[in-house]
């Protein structure tokens, strides 16, 4: 089951963006495969998918950089699918460094603004402005060699924004930086994003990224959208097999379903919707949703203990060698480590659950 | 274990020398590299000499005075190089010369700059095909080349009036044979930055296909497009087959003739030639180092 329906949430000054039924094939790749999104105005959709999944192809589709071979895309009610990239107004950021070289970034960001007969003062300003936004004042007379890769993508984000565009497009636009960065940049993508009110399609194969940035998040797989939906419930609640393995850690722990319900380790747990229901089926738990209790005669045992800061995380092997990874806040912790005998139960937390 | 050996520390406050604790072999390094430095003079030095002797024989034949009987000697003269000016054909000749090699510069820059850039942001599979088309005149004799172009030549002779019969029209067959050159000139360039994603930045920005080629890919790719031209401009000055068997007066054809005529001039001109290509190769270099030099990397990330 697909949910499509935009974010309730969702509130800004963007604009609606729908893509319809939309194919693309490439050869005999369908890179796009029936994809269906309705995106409300001033709403981030984060779209999530491992490598090849479609999800930068219906990005580029959206900019204009591709073209659809069926379907249409909808930007406020307007059939965009065949206006050409450099007239649908839509600012993208690129995984690449995509900083014109012979330009400084005043100049870079002022491009867009040139294009529209913005005029010198008129453009340095506007230039200026934004380049302040993103926390960048200071270096408008820098070329992009004489910046950092965080402080690239931090400009050609201005770049984006300066044009004031329909629809801001980011093509896993910190995949090329360093984990701190990538960090900082992202918490100030979001803020300005939100400040801004744009409505913005975010690609990303980085489930942190996806799941923090995102109002909703689309996961994909094969040219399909699985599931979209806000953060939590994607986590909590999967709809479908790939997308309960492919977010988050999952252990797989054999049980007996019985219609609603899935017997796991002892305790009677709901089965999610499109879940197996019958017979003997593995039930995908999170690590979070394991318990763990210290037992001298316990079944299980500790084979390894990692410690996350405010969270720990336990390998452990059940009676039949099942291993099974158990994570909890690092104050629970106390007792635990490798060869001590336990008990494991799951909490009741619904579960998604597959046919053997 | 509580001894230790004198540090490096200690051995310079006593001695003062880090020396003392030189490794072995230390010295015998040293001697090998003076070896590697002198080999590295006597290669340059032979090199130099292969590349300048003959540039000081045509100086030294080409400013050739009067002969002295009694010192046995020539006196010095420039007559040879004020003749050049004096010579209507030879000038005639430069003239020419010159003339073709700028079309042949501008009709290759635009055949293959926007050829190329469409190729590797529309049709990347297609860009083994153009390299393939481009590097086609390179297994082709010039000969060949001329007994296949001359009906061509003839028909434009006859039937396109004075500019059919024009020498300007051997930049049309000097595009050609400058292509294997002024390709892998560009393609080195447009390799050297993300052609694809700065012609997609430039789109989404709104600017158009010839926006994009010209105000983005074209500055950037400048070194390259100034070392096709340097070789475009070297190969046509220097072109002499095709120009004579055409019965074209370039400025080879015409230093052929007066080297029959006159010896003095023609080495002269051929000097002249050089040291006038050699000038525009720097100019151009310099040109193509002051845009290299911001495609340099990425600076480190500040902490």
């Amino acid at each position: 089951m697909t949910s499509t329906s935009p974010s309730p949430a969702a509130t800004g000054h963007g604009v609606a963006v729908v893509f319809q039924e939309m194919h693309r094939w490439y050869g005999p790749v369908h890179a796009l495969n029936g994809l269906s999104i309705d995106i409300a105005p001033g709403e981030l959709v984060a779209l999530l998918g491992p490598s090849g999944c479609g999800k930068t192809t219906a990005l580029r589709a959206l900019g204009g950089l591709d073209v659809v071979d069926q379907g249409s895309i909808l930007v406020d009610g307007k059939d965009m699918t065949h206006v050409p990239a450099n007239k649908r107004n839509m600012g993208i950021v690129f995984q690449a460094y995509s900083l014109f070289p012979n330009m400084t970034a005043r100049d870079n960001v002022g491009y867009g603004l040139r294009l529209r007969g913005v005029d010198g003062a008129g453009r340095k300003k506007r230039a200026e402005e934004t380049l302040d936004l993103v926390g960048l004042g200071q270096q408008a007379g820098r070329y992009p060699h004489q910046m950092s890769g965080g402080q690239q993508q931090r400009v050609a984000l201005a770049r984006a924004l300066a044009i004031e565009p329909k629809v801001l497009l980011l093509d896993e636009p910190l995949s090329a930086l360093d984990a701190k960065v990538r960090r900082q940049l992202r918490e100030e993508i979001r803020r300005i994003q939100i400040m801004v009110g744009i409505t913005t399609l975010f690609v990303t194969h980085d489930q942190e990224e996806a799941l923090a940035m995102g109002d909703r998040v689309g996961v994909m797989s094969s040219g399909r959208l699985e599931q979209i939906a806000p953060p939590a419930e994607l986590y909590d609640r999967p709809t479908t097999r790939f997308v309960a393995e492919f977010v988050g850690l999952t252990n797989r722990i054999a049980g007996d379903a019985d219609g609603a319900s899935v017997n796991v380790l002892g305790t009677r747990v709901e089965l999610l919707p499109g879940s197996a229901e019958h017979g003997r089926v593995t039930a995908l738990v999170r690590p979070e949703n394991v318990r763990v209790t210290q037992a001298e005669d316990g079944t299980a045992r500790v084979l390894a203990v990692s410690f996350l800061g405010s969270l720990c995380r336990a390998q452990v092997a059940l009676h039949d060698e099942t291993i099974v990874v158990a994570q909890m806040a690092a104050s629970d912790s106390t007792g635990l480590y490798p060869g001590a005998r336990i008990n494991v139960g799951v909490k009741p937390a619904p579960v998604f659950a597959v046919a053997d | 274990m509580t001894m230790s050996t004198p540090t490096s520390l200690g051995a310079a406050a006593k001695g003062g020398g880090a020396l003392l604790n030189r490794p072995k072999g230390a010295g015998k390094g040293r001697r090998s590299s003076r070896g590697q430095t002198l080999a590295r003079a006597i290669v340059l030095f032979i090199v130099l000499g292969y590349l300048v002797l003959p540039l000081f024989a045509m100086l030294e034949f080409s400013t050739r005075g009067d002969f002295d009987r009694t010192t046995k000697t020539f006196a010095r003269s420039l007559d040879s190089y004020a003749a050049i000016f004096s010579n209507q054909d030879l000038m005639a000749g430069i003239a020419t010369s010159l003339e073709i090699a700028v079309l042949t510069v501008f009709g290759m820059l635009l055949l293959l700059v926007p050829t190329m850039v469409w190729t590797v942001v529309r049709v990347p599979r297609m860009r083994r095909v153009v390299e393939f088309l481009c590097l086609l005149p390179l297994a082709i004799p010039a000969i060949v080349i001329v007994v296949g172009i001359a009906p061509i030549y003839r028909w434009m002779g006859q039937n396109l009036g004075a500019f059919g019969a024009s020498a300007l029209t051997l930049a049309f067959i000097n595009i050609i044979l400058v292509l294997p050159y002024s390709y892998r000139a560009i393609d080195s360039s447009l390799r050297s930055i993300d052609t694809a994603t700065l012609a997609d930045a430039a789109r989404s920005l709104g600017a158009g296909w010839p926006r994009t080629i010209f105000q983005v890919i074209v500055p950037n790719i400048r070194g390259g497009i100034m070392s096709a031209s340097v070789l475009a401009i070297a190969l046509v000055l220097g072109e002499y087959t095709i120009s004579s068997l055409l019965s074209f007066s370039t400025i080879q054809v015409v230093i052929y003739l007066l080297g029959k005529r006159d010896p003095f001039i023609s080495v002269a001109v051929s000097l002249a030639a050089l040291v006038f290509a050699f000038v525009l190769l720097f100019v151009i270099t310099r040109f193509a180092t002051g845009s290299g030099r911001r495609s340099q990397r990425t600076a480190e990330e500040p902490a």
